[in-house]
């Protein structure tokens, strides 16, 4: 057993840490958010040119053979940053899952796109049910000679608003069992037949509706097994939940640290408020919190990695992971005090992200009730 | 990074597994909560010894096995999962062993190691007085030199397992003129001295676990003091590190779990077994969950014992998050028992033994034994985050 990273991979947390600080104070993060986009084209090719696109894919497909177990370093560091935009959606939902599924060809045609940072991708799953089971799959695509015709909304498609290429999950034949005819296609985002609106949200990205109206996909464009594409989805949702655990250890760990560095500033009663027992507990309390994310969410990504099953693994660290950040969350502003809510403070992107992500890709119910299945109740 | 343990260690795992098995199989004891510290069985220990499972990682020149801390922590985590009586060696083995492997002289480890090692050393620690309790340093127990004798004076509270002890690790005050951490010494010496009273407290499962211990003019040969006289304080912080290390703080009443989510699998309400029930279910998977991650805290303990450094604030986290979640699955377990969970174990129509009674009152000690939270969490802010004092 070792815990540890290693020496390349502590590497690769310095280099993404001093990288990510250096571009994204929190004014350009703001900046960003604002934006009809949300994301930097120009940070966007830097990143690219940085290989960190490709880092999980195999050479010959543009990447740098690296693993998954590296991308969740990387993952952390972008959540310790609040790296605004559509990589979490390009690189885990689009192009692992296609490395994952893909034929040869789809392979070939979308993952050196995705590794030079040419398209954005997303993956068009939960519906206005909200829902990630598979019952909440009502979207419709009817073969049509070469074509599926697909219409329905999609609802919490992140990044639709940029995406050259979606992931859309739909329902290709109706079975008794939610379960079963449900396939995968990739999608053209700019195709006739799809529009898209951007919601408001907490987190201040762009998650979208996005409206399929009789739009019509090539057959050769099903990802995975026609009809027996929710076994896939369930990869990529498991998948997904690590990524999020990686990007909320950062936020958290993050926010612990500045609340540890405002606690030595911060000064009441002639001494720093962190010489206190009760902000000193708070601060045990929420060290506490993020180490037991840390082991938890590297764990599953760890398994992930190498390819072991990990269903409960998964389950423990994403539950854990959303109850543990609202804690933590808790405890930053309560030590912060009144200039911890003000907008121009910059705990508050930790706050709203952390809230985001605890209910994204399963949220702590959820992931019980996948524990007490696996606990054999 | 790699969370799997070796073959060889799941191999031990099963080792332990059968042995432990092979015990239950002939009846030889029950499997109860904390066993590990009120479960003295001198029987147990002896085959236990036999297996060459005391000592693991000690030296081999000192008769141990040099073998890894995490492959103790396998070995305990097993004996926990199955709540063996493993009180008689469990002390000497998890820190006492180690101190004298660490400060003791060459006679000391000739000497006592041995004794340890065949599982006739049922050791007390004699640290908590009435007025040092989290403020260990405060100790008023003396040891004065008198020849080639020290003579002690003082009383020991809260002394596990007192009432079966037969050796004693005590810290006492050396030094009394100099500042109250700098004049302490420690010394192992045996209980049947003249001088050495016990007398048991009654706790609130009615157990008489923790001892009141007198010492009147005990003489005890200079032979008994381990490591530096008037550094015992800071021996004794080391220890600690390592009495908090280990997988005891998360899994004293495991049983208790194993027992509940089986009584929900067998026990139907309103015509469904229980853990049919959506809110047993998920409360259930909450416990679970907080378990596995307590699990991680544990392997990292031992992990970073096996790369040579001594457990610091990492044992002071996993202590104080492991004793909360044990405290929680006792409380979790009267709630889903409902009113049968107030049944005592000598009560008619009690379920699981009253395991979930006993282990509710008796987890409210896990939180206070071996440093509070309250003091875990202040070593946690003082050497980890690097708050200030002041």
């Amino acid at each position: 057993m070792d815990l540890a990273l290693s020496e390349e991979q502590e590497m690769l947390k310095t280099m993404a840490h001093d990288f990510l600080t250096d571009k994204l104070p929190k004014t350009v993060v703001k900046e960003i958010e604002e934006s009809e986009e949300g994301y930097s084209p120009e940070l966007w090719k830097e990143v690219a040119g940085l290989g960190w696109m490709g880092l999980a894919f195999p050479e010959k497909y543009g990447g740098s053979d690296m693993s998954f177990l590296d991308l969740a370093i990387l993952l952390e560091e972008m959540g310790r940053a609040c790296l605004p935009g559509p990589y979490f959606s390009t690189v885990v939902l689009g192009g692992l899952s296609i490395l994952d599924i893909g034929s040869e060809e789809q392979k070939q045609e979308y993952l050196p796109k995705i590794a030079n940072g040419e398209a954005i991708f997303t993956l068009a799953l939960t519906e206005p049910s909200a829902s990630y089971d598979a019952g909440g799959i009502e979207t419709k695509a009817t073969a049509n000679k070469d074509d599926y015709i697909i219409n329905g909304t999609k609802l919490f498609v992140p990044d639709a608003n940029v995406a050259d290429y979606m992931l859309v999950v739909a329902r290709t034949e109706a079975k008794s069992k939610a379960e079963e005819g449900i396939t995968i296609f990739i999608v053209d985002a700019k195709s006739p037949g799809i529009s898209h609106t951007v919601l408001k949200t907490i987190a201040n990205d762009k998650l979208c509706e996005v409206v399929f109206d009789q739009l019509k996909v090539p057959k050769e464009n099903i990802l995975g097994e026609l009809n027996q594409g929710w076994q896939e989805v369930q990869k990529i949702i498991q998948r997904a939940a690590v990524a999020k655990c990686c990007e909320m250890v950062g936020c958290i760990q993050q926010a612990l640290d500045m609340t540890v560095d405002y606690a030595k500033e911060r000064k009441q009663y002639d001494r720093p408020i962190g010489s206190f027992q009760v902000i000193q507990h708070y601060c045990a309390d929420m060290a506490t919190d993020v180490d037991g994310t840390r082991l938890s969410t590297y764990q599953a990504a760890w398994m992930l990695s190498e390819g072991l099953p990990c269903t409960q693994e998964v389950a423990i660290a994403k539950a854990w992971a959303g109850e543990a950040c609202q804690r933590v969350m808790a405890l930053a502003h309560q030590i912060h005090g009144a200039i911890g809510v003000t907008i121009d403070h910059d705990l508050q992107y930790y706050t709203r992200r952390a809230k985001a992500a605890e209910v994204s890709f399963g949220d702590a119910s959820f992931y019980r009730e996948i524990v007490a299945q696996e606990m054999g109740l | 990074m790699d969370f799997r343990l070796s073959e060889e260690q799941e191999k031990f795992r099963q080792e332990v597994r059968e042995f432990l098995e092979d015990e239950l199989k002939q009846g030889l004891w029950e499997p109860s909560c904390d066993a590990w510290i009120m479960g003295h069985d001198p029987e147990f220990t002896k085959r236990v010894s036999k297996k060459g499972w005391i000592g693991l990682t000690w030296p081999k020149e000192n008769g141990g096995q040099e073998r890894s801390f995490a492959d103790r922590l396998i070995l305990t985590e097993e004996m926990l999962r199955y709540g063996a009586p493993a009180a008689c060696h469990w002390f000497a083995d998890r820190q006492i062993g180690g101190a004298i492997v660490h400060y003791g002289t060459e006679e000391q480890k000739r000497e006592l190691l041995p004794m340890i090692l065949r599982g006739e050393a049922y050791v007390g620690l004699g640290m908590s007085e009435p007025d040092a309790g989290s403020d260990l340093a405060s100790l008023k127990t003396k040891a004065v030199e008198d020849g080639d004798y020290y003579v002690i004076d003082g009383q020991k509270t809260w002394t596990s397992g007192g009432g079966h002890m037969n050796w004693i690790y005590l810290v006492a005050r050396t030094d009394p003129d100099a500042l109250k951490h700098r004049g302490i010494s420690e010394f192992f010496f045996e209980t049947s001295l003249p001088g050495v009273s016990v007398q048991p407290i009654v706790d609130i499962t009615g157990g008489e676990h923790f001892n009141e211990v007198f010492f009147e003019n005990v003489r005890i040969p200079k032979k008994c003091l381990i490591g530096e006289k008037n550094k015992g304080f800071y021996q004794v912080l080391n220890q600690l590190d390592y009495e908090r290390s280990g997988m005891e703080r998360l899994m004293a009443n495991y049983p208790l779990f194993a027992a509940l989510i089986q009584y929900t699998k067998e026990t139907k309400r309103n015509g469904k077994p229980l853990s049919q029930d959506p809110l047993i279910r998920s409360q259930l998977a909450q416990l679970k969950i907080e378990f596995e991650i307590g699990r991680l805290h544990m392997y990292r303990v031992a992990t970073i014992m096996d790369e040579g450094r001594a457990p610091n604030w990492e044992s002071s986290m996993s202590k104080a998050y492991g004793t909360a979640f044990e405290q929680h699955l006792a409380s979790t377990a009267i709630e889903i028992l409902g009113l049968y969970g107030q049944l005592s174990p000598q009560s008619k129509w009690v379920p699981m033994k009253g395991m979930a009674y006993h282990s509710y009152l008796s987890s409210k000690g896990y939180s206070l034994q071996a440093g509070t939270s309250e003091i875990l969490k202040n070593i946690l802010a003082l050497r980890k985050l690097e708050l200030p004092t002041q």
